[in-house]
């Protein structure tokens, strides 16, 4: 089965922290306000940081 | 939907109300000096961006008019609009335009100026204001920094509005100075931290 999970482009993350509040399952947190990090044994997929990212940085990507 | 509000989810209506003030008596644009120094403060204090995170009135009022409300195409801002020449740029421009308002407030409290009466909208409109300014309470320089500082925080909302409408709800959060900057605060305590 395929999974995948979200992934954040940390270089040009803005740190504003949206995916953080709209995360269904507290995987997100902002790294030292420099950039959003996903808690991939949290992470289940559903996209909605991808959906929320004004900067549009998030992407769903297959889990290794 | 996250269920659990905080008290912090409210203080959009704080951004709000300072908004709605700055119509009636223009010295309240004073209360705005707290979007600067407390997101300054937290992050040169604690190194984190928790005031964009958490407190920012301004992003939850454009994510509730741009979200909840729907007025916004919710599409990806322009690749250049999220490039570093661009927010950094944005961020110097800003400055630059704050410190010739702290320049025409210094003549006003030099004297060698009048105080103008007027809200520059986007640096080039002037708005005339003198409805909301009701008499010399401290002293006329008082005055023209609340004027210029009411026309930086209003600058500021129609930009966000614009691009809440164009882009993506809280767009304002990719070029916001405040963020940039204090995002380079963290970035710069971070280096300095891992060099010890």
């Amino acid at each position: 089965m395929i999974r995948k999970k979200a992934k954040v482009g940390t270089d040009e993350c803005v740190a504003c922290g949206c995916c953080v509040k709209v995360c269904p399952r507290n995987a997100i947190s902002i790294f030292k306000g420099i950039y959003a990090e996903v808690d991939k044994n949290l992470c289940v997929g559903c996209g909605k940081c991808a959906k929320e990212c004004p900067a549009s940085v998030i992407i769903l990507e297959e889990a290794v | 939907m996250k269920t659990k509000k905080h008290w912090y989810d409210y203080l959009w209506i704080l951004s709000l109300t300072y908004l709605i003030l700055g119509f009636f008596n223009i010295l309240f644009a004073w209360l705005g000096l707290l979007c600067f120094f407390i997101p300054l403060i937290i992050s040169l204090v604690n190194g984190s961006k928790a005031y964009c995170n958490k407190y920012c009135g301004r992003g939850q009022l454009f994510s509730i008019i741009g979200g909840n409300l729907g007025l916004s195409r919710k599409k990806s801002v322009p690749k250049w609009m999220k490039s570093k020449y661009f927010r950094y740029g944005f961020l110097i421009f800003f400055f630059a335009m704050f410190f010739v308002m702290l320049w025409n407030t210094y003549l006003v409290f030099a004297q060698a100026k009048d105080l103008s009466t007027a809200v520059t909208l986007l640096w080039t409109f002037k708005l005339p204001w003198q409805w909301a300014y009701h008499g010399t309470l401290f002293s006329p320089w008082v005055a023209q920094f609340a004027f210029g500082f009411y026309s930086v925080m209003l600058t500021s909302t129609v930009l966000g509005l614009v691009t809440m409408i164009l882009f993506k709800p809280r767009s304002w959060c990719v070029y916001c100075p405040m963020g940039t900057m204090t995002q380079l605060i963290c970035k710069a305590k971070n280096v300095t931290k891992s060099q010890k």
